[in-house]
């Protein structure tokens, strides 16, 4: 391999883009075979592919690869090949034969799809990989006589796409046949449906009326009798089902008025077969089945690769590195006891409260708490779960299994064994349940003035089953699940996911927002580095880099990420020594170097109560050149986005973890300072979205990102995650929405209050129908070529309605 | 008219058996990704040789 590492200075002003990721190279670069890299893990990918002669991989259109896992090292993924472990992730075992259905949150375009369908070209002891692009899943069969399961995760992550292997999957496997099932159905119903108005033909046009063709007739009906039946049982099942379990809680659902009238119609169709006297309606009914077994299926469209439901558990890490007598072994997390040594390396969870061994450790504790910075720790100190050690690798001994420690305790709480969907309270439900009553109503007095008054039995239960027929809240329910298919799918175009079609009508009633900061407002990855003081030479920047490259304080490394077009410098650097609390210092050469604080470097530090940024002195040879300023940076277009909620008339707050920052910027953003709450524990969120929404009645978005919120999220009327990534772990709520669109939040309220107002509109141009109908049904003269005619236009214009309505409104509000 | 149950039969035949095949294929998994095959058809086989070494 000939490649050269630049040790000259790069222009500042050209950018080198990565040929492997595609990202703009900082920290530095690696040039080879005319390619720049902007890591060794990169380069180190594109050198796998050229061996294997996969370099295609880069002309596929809109390749970008990804940098493998800067935390990996060998033997990461050992446990696999534990007996326990590897029989629950082996989808299917025939020897030597097996195979793995493993979940790759970064596959991300085309070429991943590719990439991941060549793995044979790596080891020819996979027989196949077959790629499930919306689930973000590859199935393996490999032969493992020749790999091991550990080997083969070691592959693929190898060339950037781990694995993500949690310990829900360690709970069992499970299948998804629900999604086949609901296809099942939808195409039995459409086969009856269709066979039946093929033999309803010719009583439409009233053809066949001649005594010959009466056994004709007689026979279309028995098969049209037939053909209903699957539909009657197996395909509106799910319907019997739900309004059973509903009456069983004495309220009446959405799908009990629907039962009604399908049990009715069937009734009266009998009634009609049987007597000879008719052809029934079956037609309407297995049509009115079809039609919404498809609007479901287009409402409950998943995003196969999200998950809502994740808890601590997905959080924490399957296998842990124990060290037993000095050797390192990967144990399974649930196998670890307290007593046991565990190994904790760079950027990896604690897993279970502990105390810590080694003389010192940098814990992120961003995800648990909400602080911003990472927290020292000293030997003999407790840590607790959750967090993330930055820097060196520690040793720690564990005090509590992971079942027991801090962190789970939060899912203890109340709030995550509640249900917040109440399907009784949905805008369709309750139009539905008045609507029910008074079709009742006119049902029964059509029926009684046709049989006391007009002293017309036969009409009058004709009439009575008519009136349920057409007044059939198929209309209705049509009108919700369309319209919510639409607003779903319009979210998802726009990067934001509800869980559910109620998640999107919960966002609707909301008037109070409540955003978390760090890693929600804030981008925790990103930090605003000035310097300020005097101009700086180049060389004196190598020498900054260098020297804080060697430190694994969070400073250090945000000042070196920040520096990205400097090359290290390769000359040794000596004396290397680091005060905590206070900085660093260097000899290089006869220059002596120091990083850190104004007393460190013995600079006056002047106004101390500037809390919205970190400082950094630098001094060289006792000369205090300036200082970095480092600054959280928030989303961009945030203010905008806050602003715009509070001229609609939303309460804004800001509820945070972490310790008071910014109060300037946040209290112009947020109103007033009353609205910004810092040192905020989880319990204690949760408890002031439940004070919100007991004794002030509001209804509480809460916007989230970290396991700190899990609490509030579930607690809230609607639970928002932000996730810069959506394949990353998020706790359970009922939306998740990209980080860059947060500033649309205004706009996908508006849009899910416009759903609501389509749901309505449409509610009542089915009414319409509804009036037309029963007007001839009551008359007892409703034909059957009537009613079929009816319902498949009446249908047709609600599905045209809502999809045209809930598009223009889509466009209107994320136009501007 | 004897015809008409011949005819009558055989259609619901047919349609049964374009049911089944629908249902065969739901079964076997035909339905659980629409969207890959789609991407996969357009991905070209690597060219095994050394031919084309560099290629963009």
């Amino acid at each position: 391999m000939n490649f050269l590492k630049e040790e000259r200075k790069q222009e500042t002003a050209a950018k080198h883009i990565c040929y492997h990721c595609g990202e703009e190279c900082r920290e530095e670069i690696i040039l080879a075979d005319e390619h720049a890299f902007c890591c060794k893990g990169c380069f180190n990918v594109y050198d796998i592919l050229k061996e294997s002669d996969l370099c295609a991989y880069y002309s596929v259109e809109g390749a970008t690869g990804i940098s493998p896992d800067k935390a990996y090292f060998n033997g990461k993924y050992d446990y696999l090949d534990l007996p326990e472990v590897s029989e629950k992730i082996l989808e299917f075992t025939n020897h030597p034969l097996s195979r793995v259905n493993w979940h790759i949150p970064k596959m991300h375009c085309s070429s991943c799809i590719w990439l991941l369908e060549q793995l044979y070209k790596f080891n020819p002891a996979v027989r196949s990989s077959v790629v499930n692009f919306p689930e973000k899943k590859v199935r393996i069969t490999f032969d493992t006589e020749k790999i091991r399961l550990s080997e083969l995760a070691a592959l693929i992550s190898q060339i950037g796409y781990e694995p993500y292997i949690s310990l829900n999957d360690l709970g069992g496997q499970q299948i998804k046949n629900w999604n086949r099932t609901r296809l099942y159905k939808i195409g039995i119903a459409g086969f009856c449906f269709g066979n039946i108005m093929m033999l309803s033909f010719p009583e439409y046009f009233h053809l066949g009326n001649s005594g010959s063709d009466q056994n004709l007739r007689v026979t279309f009906g028995f098969l049209n009798l037939v053909l209903s039946l699957p539909v009657l049982l197996y395909c509106a099942g799910d319907f019997f089902r739900s309004a059973w379990s509903a009456l069983k809680g004495k309220y009446l659902n959405i799908d009990a008025p629907i039962v009604l009238a399908l049990l009715s119609i069937f009734g009266l169709s009998l009634y009609q077969i049987l007597s000879e006297t008719g052809p029934g309606y079956l037609d309407s009914l297995t049509g009115a089945v079809f039609f919404m077994l498809t609007g479901r299926f287009f409402q409950d469209k998943t995003y196969d690769s999200i998950s809502f439901d994740r808890d601590y558990k997905s959080y924490f890490p399957v296998g842990v590195s124990v060290l037993k007598g000095g050797t390192e072994v990967r144990t399974p997390i649930t196998e670890l006891a307290p007593g046991d040594t565990v190994l904790v390396r760079n950027a990896e969870l604690i897993p279970a409260d502990a105390v810590l061994l080694s003389p010192e450790a940098w814990i992120d504790y961003s995800f648990v708490s909400g602080e911003a910075e990472p927290v020292s720790r000293k030997k003999g100190e407790m840590i607790y779960a959750g967090g993330k050690q930055t820097g060196t690798a520690i040793q720690l001994e564990v005090l509590r299994k992971v079942s027991q420690s801090y962190l789970t305790q939060l899912w203890n709480n109340d709030a995550f064994s509640r249900e917040k969907e109440n399907q009784n309270n949905t805008l369709s439900a309750r139009i539905n349940r008045s609507f029910s009553v008074i079709v009742l109503i006119i049902a029964t007095v059509t029926f009684l003035i046709w049989y006391f008054v007009k002293n017309d039995p036969e009409t009058a239960f004709r009439a009575f089953t008519t009136c349920l027929l057409v007044a059939c809240p198929c209309g209705l329910l049509f009108s919700s699940t369309f319209t919510n298919g639409n607003i779903l799918s319009l979210f998802g175009i726009n990067r934001c996911y509800p869980k559910n079609a109620d998640a999107v009508e919960r966002l609707s009633h909301i008037d109070t927002v409540v955003f978390d900061k760090t890693g929600t407002i804030t981008r925790s990855e990103e930090a605003d580095v000035q310097f300020v003081g005097k101009e700086l030479s180049d060389d004196e920047l190598i020498i900054i880099k260098t020297v804080a490259s060697q430190s694994s304080h969070p400073l250090s490394r945000m000042i070196v990420g920040n520096l990205a077009h400097i090359q290290i410098s390769r000359r040794s650097l000596e004396n290397y020594s680091e005060v905590r609390g206070a900085g660093i210092q260097v000899l290089r050469g006869k220059q002596e170097i120091r990083l850190g604080s104004a007393e460190w470097v013995g600079a006056s530090s002047e106004n101390n109560a500037d809390y919205s940024s970190s400082k950094v002195y630098v001094a060289i040879d006792q000369v205090v050149l300036g200082f970095f300023a480092i600054r959280i940076q928030y989303r961009s277009n945030l203010p905008e986005a806050i602003s715009a909620l509070r001229k609609y008339g939303f309460q804004t707050f800001l509820l945070s973890g972490d310790k008071p920052a910014d109060p300037h910027f946040l209290s112009k953003v947020f109103g007033h300072e009353a609205s910004l709450l810092f040192n905020r524990k989880p319990d204690e969120k949760l408890e002031f979205i439940k004070n919100l929404q007991n004794s002030h009645h509001r209804n509480v978005l809460m916007i989230g990102d970290g396991l700190n919120d899990a609490g509030a999220l579930r607690q809230s009327n609607v639970g928002m995650a932000v996730s810069d990534d959506t394949a990353d772990f998020s706790p359970s709520c009922d939306m998740i929405m990209e980080g860059r669109q947060l500033s649309r939040l205004p706009a996908f309220i508006k849009l899910a209050k416009a759903g609501q107002k389509i749901i309505k509109a449409s509610f009542a141009i089915s009414l319409i129908y509804n009036i037309l109908g029963l007007f001839f049904a009551i008359g007892g003269k409703l034909s059957p070529v009537f009613a079929a005619i009816l319902m498949p236009v009446s249908l047709i214009t609600i599905v045209a309605f809502t999809t045209a309505a809930s598009k223009l409104a889509a466009r209107r509000i994320f136009r501007d | 008219m004897s015809a008409f149950y011949v005819m009558i039969i055989t259609s619901l035949f047919i349609a049964a058996a374009f049911l089944s095949a629908f249902i065969w294929s739901v079964k076997k998994g035909h339905y659980d990704d629409d969207y890959t095959p789609s991407i996969r058809i357009l991905l070209d086989d690597p060219v095994s040789e050394k031919s084309n070494r560099k290629d963009k």
